[in-house]
């Protein structure tokens, strides 16, 4: 019998997410999977498994979590209040989680989307080829309290206990974007404005995209509202009727009408996407070249993750039974944690 | 010829890129951006990761840090140059679809604001929609749900400024010339005229997508108490048949 993760009480945007389901395109369906697509790599590389395995992504709430095994988890993205028995677990880490303990994860201290890790991955099943859950397609749903989620078989159980210092993205600040299909829908002017103005992340929000309501006036097209639906992608930035700018995410629609202005660059989605409700975006346009570079540092210093991982020192007020536990667990196996990941 | 400035390659995002061949919608250009993928899909170039089309344009997407965008580009001028794509055929295996269709009443709200911009009375609209014989012309937006068209002259009416909060799946909307059956439930700036009791995206099927690009489809109008009737079936009374 595989161990499974109770969901006791869960807030109301807690999903299985992983990284998506390409190649449906064509048919409608965008990639979804997890919006902050370096939090899930950042756990995969504290857990030591691979990338693709399925995680609980958090949208502004945790929920409390029982496992039928003892099991690793690992904390990523957007902290949040973590207690383990009423002791608290420090954010970007992993953890010894034993069978029957209860987890509780509050409400996030900054950022917006946290994600909860297990080690061998949650393993329910597989629709279109991917975990992932995409609530604008209607494949699959939140998760209610009371489900009971499979875990897949975990690898490397004995490793726990690291952490490591997260690309700062939890509150809002300049992204980079580079110009896209219609941009030149834009005059120069409504362009330099863009640049110029600074952006509040709007309340409204979800795994669609968010609004970024402009401190100013709104944005125009020379084109009016009688665009051809063309290809979206996600970091477009769609200018809707009303001139307020929407910066598209994983779960973005396939094609869409507005006009999209510029698109923010993958390395600097995440900053978007974890922007908690009124912090300040702003754009800068970029050349092509140089989103192209950025994306290639992007993509190094997440193959960098396993190498840059430390142990957690747990403080010695936050552990209830000092005696019951390695002080650094993990590293007492007498591997390496460095340089040994897949 | 369709003139010097088609076909236009440009980039989308950092990591993909788009053939369109006309800035707006005509039958040729459709064809020609189903054609041009059909093409990528049998023999891609070195790189391309997926394809897609939209109205006028073919889509790929690649890795631009393993193949780089000069490249790409050469690739697809190459593959361009082989052959005049307005002149392309439609796809293979075509079919007609016949979806019974509730315009108007409550279920469908926007008929008559809908039927005003295009200056008909709403039965002069109901008419000319559900007579008209519309071809898939893309899937997009969200998943198996078609773009149709075109639509008479009369129908060349803007989006909405405001976005309607939200249409129910089945939703049959319209806007400069074209119809959309919505798949899901979103808001949206085209305006609602008609529902369907039909299910475009079938994520527990085996073939989960209904429509494909080059279906012709055929809105047949019934009474309220028809449509209440089909609701639980997912074909919602609709029914199809090849394409000669």
């Amino acid at each position: 019998m595989s161990a499974e993760l109770i969901v006791h009480r869960a807030g109301p945007g807690v999903s299985v997410q992983d990284t998506g389901r390409p190649g449906f395109l064509g048919f409608g369906l965008s990639r979804g999977g997890a919006v902050d697509p370096l939090a899930l790599a950042e756990g995969a590389a504290l857990l030591g498994q691979p990338g693709d395995c399925a995680a609980l992504e958090l949208a502004g709430m945790g929920g409390e979590f029982e496992a039928t095994a003892d099991i690793r988890i690992a904390l990523t993205g957007a902290p949040m209040a973590a207690r383990l028995d009423g002791a608290r677990l420090a954010w970007n880490a992993s953890h010894d989680v034993p069978a029957g303990s209860r987890l509780s994860i509050g409400a996030v201290e900054a950022g917006y989307y946290g994600y909860l890790h297990v080690g061998g991955g949650i393993d329910t099943p597989e629709r279109l080829g991917a975990r992932g859950v995409h609530l604008a397609a209607g494949i699959g749903d939140v998760i209610a309290a009371g489900t009971r989620l499979p875990l897949g078989d975990d690898a490397r159980p004995e490793r726990t206990g690291l952490t490591f210092d997260p690309a700062p993205r939890f509150a809002g600040g300049e992204v980079r974007i580079v110009e896209s299909l219609q941009t030149d829908f834009f005059t120069n002017e409504e362009r330099a404005r863009f640049e110029a103005t600074t952006f509040h992340r709007d309340a409204r929000g979800n795994r669609m995209g968010v609004a970024a309501r402009p401190e100013g006036e709104g944005f125009h097209s020379t084109e009016g509202l009688s665009v051809l639906s063309e290809v979206i992608t996600p970091g477009d930035i769609q200018v809707t009727g009303d001139g307020t700018p929407f910066v598209l995410l994983a779960e973005c629609q396939t094609t869409g009408g507005y006009p999209r202005i510029g698109t923010v660059i993958p390395a600097d989605l995440p900053i978007v996407a974890q922007a908690p409700a009124g912090a300040a975006l702003r754009f800068r346009f970029v050349s092509l070249a140089a989103a192209v570079e950025a994306e290639g540092k992007a993509r190094a210093a997440r193959d960098a993750l396993p190498r840059s991982l430390r142990p957690l020192v747990r403080r010695p007020e936050d552990i209830p039974d000092l005696l019951a536990y390695q002080l650094i667990s993990g590293v007492t196996d007498g591997r390496p944690e460095t340089g040994d990941d897949t | 010829m369709n003139g010097s400035a088609w076909p236009l390659i440009r980039t989308v995002g950092i990591d993909g890129m788009l053939v369109s061949f006309g800035d707006r919608l005509s039958e040729p250009a459709n064809r020609a951006a189903l054609a041009l993928r059909d093409a990528l899909e049998r023999a891609a170039p070195d790189g391309v990761e997926e394809t897609s089309t939209s109205l006028v344009s073919t889509y790929l997407r690649f890795d631009p840090l393993r193949v780089p965008h000069e490249t790409m580009r050469a690739a697809l001028e190459d593959l361009l140059a082989t052959r005049d794509w307005f002149d392309a055929e439609l796809p293979h295996g075509r079919r007609l679809w016949r979806i019974p269709t509730v315009f108007g009443t409550e279920l469908a709200p926007q008929l008559e604001e809908a039927a005003q911009a295009a200056g008909l009375s709403a039965d002069e609209a109901i008419r000319s929609i559900s007579e008209a014989q519309v071809r898939v012309q893309t899937i997009g937006f969200a998943p198996g749900q078609p773009y149709l068209g075109e639509l008479p002259e009369a129908w060349d009416i803007p989006r909405q400024t405001d976005l309607t909060p939200r249409v129910p799946v089945g939703a049959l909307t319209v806007a400069i010339r074209q119809l959309v059956l919505f798949s899901v439930s979103t808001p949206t700036g085209w305006r609602h005229v008609g529902q369907t009791a039909f299910r475009l995206f079938r994520p527990e099927d085996e073939a989960p997508f209904l429509l494909r690009p080059g279906d012709e489809v055929r809105f047949d109008p019934v009474a309220r108490e028809t449509y209440e009737r089909l609701k639980d079936d997912p074909d919602g009374g609709a029914t199809s048949e090849r394409l000669a």
